[in-house]
């Protein structure tokens, strides 16, 4: 256990600062604490603009191999670039679905040429993602997947059936989707993962109004909609495994970013409370300092997610099961303190800088603890997974 | 960065874990809790002597393994798994903590080489406030006399004071700004000890009454002890690690208590299945899990804090800030943890028979000692509002 940085990694931390400093600048400068979850349609042209400066400075993709157009950077230096990428108030990452779940789904499970088409247009942000898991019969039961597909005679494949809560699918390239190949198959079996483009006749878009009068999600409907026909990951039937794998494969690197961005809103609610007097309050009080025990909690957790586990190999620990679920209830809390901090200032929708971001925070947060595994899928995951107890009952595939 | 267990902290935890499986049973706990010390001492001269616990932290020049928090905190939370009954947390938690971070160099030289060697127990009065032992030193005066010092007051809640050789006592002297430490042997002339009969049995508590107690400049037993260049920001630093492994201990009480529910409850039969199997029984123990591991990455994350080397002002008051926010997690979490574990095990878990109230007694005691869970976060809001 070390929390001590190598004087290398200070120098790289450093560089990162200041590249930051020098580029999220002139007309970027707008985009600075902005476009996080629950506040996606800031700006997406610049933010798209935003990607192709990163790419620039070679900063998309650092965690990738080199190989694949990465920059190959360890888990620290990785988690060095999240924090200093936030710290620096970097924007929400338009690239974050190619970059964290579709390419490093293709790294591992694609063709040398999905590879070659797909991964240097994520690395150069000139192509942007989304991701079709959800069905409206598939929430936390996610391999009750309705959506069907076939395979033409010319080899290409055709999409038929409806996804939903796919974010930024308005502003999006491509999308993958699990659909059912194998008519008559249930649950996890028979379903393959296909990459489709998004501008086609056979999609619709629709944008999902949520409660907090955003709509960053949307449903997408396919009606024949095609695939081309090596735009299948991994072999017909099998895309449960690609699309578990992919869920895998994000280890959470990115969640120091987050964290960070979290510190900021605490900050936002410090800075509140002091500005609205509420900051007096000993019960206030006590929870901001609850809010900023949990935070310092969930570096730590992060920490010890990303650090080798005992035995090696990079295998689910305890810390890892609970960590979607502590932050997202932390998030949540801190979202209605935020309000009880601003009082009836809070009632009102602003553009304030400062009060507007905690609406949201507020609004937002509430998708926290649904999206991802909802709080209840999440307890029945570390009651089974993590203490061994008995299994909830499932259905004979 | 690296939050891996070293191989060598593998092997401390999982000895401690082994030892304390075999010694600490729920059998040999209740026996000692009835012993006048509190426990057995062939427990405590096999841990002190034999393996070497109360070395981990004292320095090596000083006869130590010179490790630190990290190291401790593993044993800790082994010991409140098995509510281990030693003088343990008193002597080296407390006791040399305090001396390594606050005491003259002389005093250290003769004091830890003789903890480390587990020839000496040494405790210190648990305060029950946000403060760094000034709440403790309130209830003492030292008058300067012609070759020293004389001590009044009483100390409220002293653990193993009845076994303990020396008590360090934090005292007021007029004109200082700074508490002063003293040590004192428990022999000494003008001091009485009452045992206090607790409802946690497991940790035996004493009121000493300290009644022109003489601590003479250049004494053996009896002396003040405090450097004043590092008294200002070791009470600080002291007390912050004195947080944090009560806190550790904390987690492996809450750690024991879900261990136990889960156990009871997969055997537990009612309506033809385990009652583990009903999910309000698994959400409740999958809670209790997220509280725990939550707890431990704070734990494992503030030692290595404390490991990392920062102990001017400005990283005792961050450790500081760390350590309040844990140990009042810490609190929280054991007892609801143990709350969980009576209300889950039904009616044995309201017996006397069942462990769960050893445990809920701990905790609650716990609840107080250096600060509750309300004061300390005044205080970490202080630092963050002011």
């Amino acid at each position: 256990m070390r929390l001590d940085e190598t004087p290398e990694d200070q120098a790289f931390r450093a560089e990162v600062a200041q590249w930051m400093q020098e580029h999220l600048n002139g007309r970027f400068a707008a985009l600075k604490h902005r476009g996080g979850p629950g506040d996606e349609e800031a700006d997406p042209a610049l933010r798209k603009d935003w990607e192709r400066e990163l790419a620039a400075g070679g900063w998309t993709c650092v965690g990738w191999p080199q190989s694949c157009g990465g920059r190959g950077l360890s888990i620290e230096r990785q988690v060095i670039f999240h924090e200093e990428y936030a710290r620096a108030g970097g924007p929400g990452r338009m690239g974050h679905i190619g970059e964290g779940l579709i390419g490093p789904a293709l790294i591992e499970f694609g063709s040398p040429a999905q590879k070659q088409r797909f991964l240097p247009r994520i690395v150069d942000g000139t192509e942007f993602w989304a991701q079709g898991y959800s069905e409206p019969g598939a929430g936390s039961d996610l391999a009750n997947v309705q959506t069907r597909c076939w395979q033409e005679p010319d080899g290409s494949w055709r999409v038929q059936g409806q996804k939903i809560w796919t974010s930024l699918a308005h502003e999006s390239d491509w999308i993958f989707v699990i659909a059912r190949s194998e008519p008559g198959s249930k649950g996890s079996k028979g379903l393959s993962f296909l990459l489709l483009k998004l501008d086609q006749p056979g999609i619709e878009i629709r944008p999902i109004r949520q409660l907090g009068g955003g709509s960053e999600f949307n449903e997408v409907f396919f009606d024949g909609a095609v695939a081309e026909a090596d735009h299948i990951v991994g072999a017909p039937g099998e895309g449960w495994k690609v699309a578990m794998g992919l869920l895998q494969i994000e280890r959470g690197v990115s969640t120091l970013g987050q964290q960070m961005h979290f510190a900021y809103e605490l900050d936002l609610v410090i800075q509140a409370a002091r500005r609205s007097g509420r900051g007096d309050d000993p019960a206030i009080r006590a929870r901001i300092a609850e809010a900023w025990g949990g935070l310092q909690v969930m570096r730590y957790n992060a920490l010890r997610m990303l650090s080798p586990s005992e035995g090696g190999g990079l295998q689910l620990g305890r810390e890892a099961l609970i960590y979607k679920y502590y932050w997202s209830n932390w998030h949540r809390d801190l979202g209605k303190l935020a309000m009880d901090v601003l009082g009836p200032d809070a009632d009102v929708i602003s553009d304030d800088p400062a009060i507007r971001p905690l609406q949201q925070l507020f609004f937002f947060s509430r998708a926290d603890t649904i999206y991802a595994g909802t709080n209840e899928i999440q307890l029945n995951i570390i009651a089974e997974r993590g203490l061994g107890m008995p299994r909830e009952p499932r259905p004979a595939a | 960065m690296n939050f891996a267990l070293t191989e060598d902290q593998v092997l401390i935890r999982d000895a401690a874990e082994s030892f304390l499986a075999d010694v600490s049973t729920s059998e040999a706990v209740r026996a000692a809790a009835g012993h006048p010390y509190g426990y057995d001492v062939e427990v405590w001269q096999r841990l002190s002597a034999e393996l070497g616990w109360c070395s981990i932290a004292v320095p090596e020049a000083l006869g130590g393994m010179g490790l630190g928090a990290p190291e401790l905190v593993l044993i800790q939370e082994q010991a409140g798994r098995h509510l281990l009954c030693a003088p343990f947390f008193s002597t080296v938690c407390l006791a040399a903590n305090l001396i390594d971070a606050c005491a003259t160099a002389a005093a250290r030289e003769r004091l830890l080489p003789a903890i480390a060697g587990g020839e000496l127990r040494v405790t210190v009065g648990l305060g029950s406030s946000a403060e760094d032992w000034t709440d403790v030193a309130a209830a003492v005066r030292a008058h300067r006399t012609a070759d020293g010092w004389v001590l009044d007051g009483c100390i409220e809640r002293v653990p193993d004071g009845v076994s303990a050789d020396r008590l360090l006592v934090w005292a007021q002297v007029d004109g200082e700004s700074e508490p002063a430490l003293f040590v004192v042997n428990l022999d000494a002339p003008g001091i009485e000890v009452a045992a206090l009969q607790t409802w946690d049995a497991t940790r035996h508590l004493s009121r000493i009454a300290l009644r022109g107690v003489s601590a003479v400049v250049g004494a053996d037993a009896s002396m003040r002890i405090d450097d004043p260049q590092r008294v200002a920001t070791g009470r600080v630093r002291s007390a912050a690690l004195a947080r944090l492994y009560l806190a550790a201990e904390l987690l492996g009480h809450a750690q024991q208590c879900l261990d136990l529910t889960v156990a009871y409850t997969a055997e537990r039969k009612q309506f033809g299945r385990p009652v583990g199997g009903f999910q309000a029984v698994k959400h409740r123990c999958a809670e209790m899990m997220v509280r725990i591991e939550s707890l431990r990455s704070g734990v494992y994350g503030a030692s290595a804090r404390a490991a990392s080397g920062a102990d001017g002002a400005q990283g005792s008051a961050e450790l500081a800030r760390e350590c309040a926010m844990i140990k009042a997690l810490a609190a929280q979490t054991a007892f609801y943890c143990a709350q969980e574990a009576i209300q889950l095990h039904g009616g044995v878990g309201f017996t006397w028979e069942y462990d769960p109230q050893l445990y809920f007694k701990r905790a609650q005691a716990a609840h107080h000692w250096l600060g509750t869970p309300e004061m300390l976060r005044a205080r970490v809001a202080d630092a963050l509002l002011n």
